[in-house]
């Protein structure tokens, strides 16, 4: 499978699933491990480009596949939108949720640029978190939003 | 920390390699699709299988949603998954009821990778599609080594985490016949945003005679949550055919819903409570469908 960019191939048990093997076995450890049971969504990853909970997928099942972890947000020292958007707007606190909100609303604002309100808790329904209420968190999606687009209206 | 117990994995790369792998393997072996039913089964050691044939890349084959206008039906491949339920435009026209189940079907990533064949061939008591093809009159092709078979919605499903599906059998496409004047809508009570079902009913309504005063050609409803066998609710059909659609006649089917399920009390609820909701949900279905049907016609 393609990791962030780079081509992996390793010899896996066919029961690893794939949130283990980005922690364990690559080192990914940004993927958070939460609940075990596809509630929680601090596993959320990119599989070809769309949010999946990676501990409901088999790193079997996910070979072929691109994969995008949070750990590819950051480019050269400079941090991503979404990542700006919070810290500029408090979207984190314990951020135990972060890494899977972040790449929720990454998949979010490369679909859809311009969402409503609704539409980012939407996206982000799959996922908890104890801290922020989910406002700020809207919040900073949104900013994310602002800056992308007001970026792209430059000449 | 929840992990499935060891298995044996083989990729499938057509729909023959998985019919052949599962009939060398024997009882031991499941298909796995988006795998969103069957991993947290495993995990929870109440699936136990040897070996997995992942059906993943059969998904550009079986992943279609296609009217074929000439025998009036809508295909859907079974590896369809829910997002591409949620998002297609020909269902919305048509089968308005899949919008109004799939928006409150998990949550986005899950409806990324779980399918429609999966939720069939899972058959949880308290999932949403079972009902929802049933009140759609939707026919399952079933394929062998020996060849299809077509079998419907109430010979499919044959109650919780069973079905018609043999061990060398793989559910491939679901087909649902089109016919005018219809229309569809599921209501679901949930505790918290992608939760299953407290209690949800479906139901799907076809309209005949004058638009200003038409008569129920056919309706069809079915509940989720609620114990076995009501995916579909044969008695509610046989009241309202020739009714006019109107609240008495949604009355009856409430109270024909409420008493053909056997809900349990527990976390989510009273009995008598989802009872009332079956009841009132059936009600709910029944009069948006007929709405949508007035609106098609």
């Amino acid at each position: 499978m393609v990791v962030n960019g780079e081509y992996v191939v390793r010899e896996v048990e066919a029961r690893l699933l794939l949130v283990h093997f980005l922690r364990d076995v690559l080192g990914l450890t940004g993927t958070h491990w939460g609940c075990d049971t596809s509630n929680c969504g601090s596993c959320v990853i990119l599989m070809d480009d769309e949010p999946v909970k990676s501990c409901t997928v088999l790193t079997a099942m996910a070979g072929g596949h691109e994969i995008r972890t949070v750990e590819s947000l950051e480019v050269d020292g400079e941090l991503d939108t979404v990542q700006r958007g919070f810290m500029a707007c408090h979207g984190l606190q314990c951020g135990f949720c972060t890494p899977g909100m972040l790449m929720s609303a990454r998949a979010l604002l490369d679909a859809n640029p311009d969402p409503s309100d609704h539409e980012i808790r939407e996206a982000i329904s799959g996922q908890i978190c104890r801290c922020t209420g989910y406002a700020s968190i809207v919040r900073s999606i949104r900013w994310a939003a602002e800056q992308e687009r007001a970026r792209g209206e430059m000449p | 920390m929840q992990v499935p117990a060891p298995i044996e994995y083989a990729r499938a790369t057509s729909i023959e390699h998985a019919l052949g792998l599962l009939e060398r393997l024997g009882g031991e072996a499941r298909v796995i699709a988006g795998g969103h039913s069957l991993l947290p089964m495993m995990k929870l050691r109440l699936a136990n299988p040897e070996y997995l044939v992942d059906l993943g890349d059969l998904h550009d084959e079986l992943g279609h949603i296609t009217f074929d206008e000439q025998r009036g039906i809508v295909r859907i491949g079974a590896l369809t998954r829910h997002r591409e339920l949620l998002e297609s435009e020909l269902l919305a026209e048509l089968f308005p009821i899949f919008g109004d189940a799939e928006s409150v079907i998990a949550d986005p990533p899950v409806r990324n990778r779980g399918t429609l064949g999966g939720s069939l061939c899972q058959a949880d008591p308290s999932e949403d599609l079972s009902s929802v093809c049933t009140v759609l009159a939707a026919s399952c092709v079933i394929r062998g080594r020996a060849g299809e078979r077509l079998v419907t919605m109430e010979d499919f499903h044959r109650g919780p985490y069973e079905t018609a599906v043999g061990s060398a059998e793989i559910l491939t496409e679901i087909r649902l016949p089109v016919r005018g004047n219809a229309g569809s809508a599921y209501t679901k009570v949930d505790r918290r945003a992608g939760d299953w079902a407290v209690v949800a009913a479906g139901a799907a309504v076809w309209l005949e005679g004058p638009r200003d005063a038409p008569r129920i050609a056919e309706a069809r409803a079915g509940l989720a949550a609620v114990g076995p066998n009501t995916t579909g609710i044969a008695e509610i059909s046989a009241a309202l055919r020739g009714c006019v659609p109107d609240e008495d006649a949604f009355d009856r089917a409430a109270e024909i819903a409420a008493r053909s399920c056997t809900p349990v009390t527990d976390g989510r609820g009273s009995a008598d409570y989802k009872r009332h909701l079956a009841a009132e949900l059936t009600r709910r279905s029944l009069r948006t469908a007929t709405q949508r049907a007035r609106a098609a016609a």
